[in-house]
């Protein structure tokens, strides 16, 4: 299972139920295709950066989901295939966390380890180890 | 490129005599020694918040270069790709009218 961010933008000329019925929508396209959505935001009225489908301003929804490449190939055709929807981008974020993950942890190794570089080198060896054990 | 360089070299110059009044300078806010990301110890950069993006985009919608933003090259790279993510989006110009 991959971490996705799937993020839409939907006509502004939509009604507010209307709205709520296609992410309603598109939240049963994800779970019913062996994804599990983790958040819905809806970002509200934006103005559009330039003109899409005719539009200045667009509503903005973000799913944070987790699912395989077929839950997303469903979700966005989906997303295609609707008319309130006018632009959609995918992004998969899980490799992304992890590296985000390991830069901290790198970051707070080194952290720990300038401090103690005035120390002796050698026994700076040995100290390492032990929190691989943790 | 190169008469933007020259006007903000200008900007400095003026701005050091005259700075002492009431210089704002937000134009010439480009010359930055430490990558931003770095400092602030951003490890993600997202393309959902154009406030930071839209910092490294010219008035054109340019990705700014690194020299002179001062980005560190691993964050300029995500920082590419996060701007060009938020161009496919709405969220910043592809190219942007004067």
């Amino acid at each position: 299972m991959r971490k996705y961010e799937v993020m839409f933008i939907i006509r502004p000329d939509v009604s507010e139920e209307d709205v709520d019925k296609v992410v309603a929508q598109m939240e049963n396209a994800v779970t019913l295709n062996g994804g599990k959505i983790e958040k819905v935001d809806k970002m509200g009225r934006r103005r559009l950066a330039y003109r899409v489908a005719r539009c200045r301003e667009g509503l903005y929804v973000l799913f944070t989901l987790e699912g395989t490449g077929d839950t997303v190939k469903e979700l966005e055709r989906r997303l295609k295939v609707s008319d309130a929807v006018i632009k959609f981008l995918t992004v998969r974020i899980d490799e992304e966390l992890e590296r985000a993950e390991k830069w901290k942890a790198l970051r707070a190794k080194q952290a720990v380890r300038k401090p103690k570089s005035p120390a002796p080198a050698t026994p700076a060896a040995e100290v390492q180890p032990i929190p691989v054990k943790e | 490129m190169s008469p933007r360089r020259g006007a903000s070299r200008q900007g400095d110059r003026s701005a050091k005599p005259a700075g002492a009044q009431s210089g704002p300078r937000k134009q010439y806010f480009r010359r930055r020694r430490v990558c931003k990301f770095c400092d602030e110890k951003l490890d993600v950069i997202d393309y959902k918040d154009v406030k930071v993006i839209g910092q490294f985009v010219s008035e054109r919608g340019k990705i700014l270069p690194r020299r002179l933003t001062g980005t560190c090259s691993p964050h300029q790279r995500l920082l590419a790709v996060a701007i060009k993510r938020a161009r496919n989006i709405a969220f910043l110009p592809f190219a942007a009218a004067l």
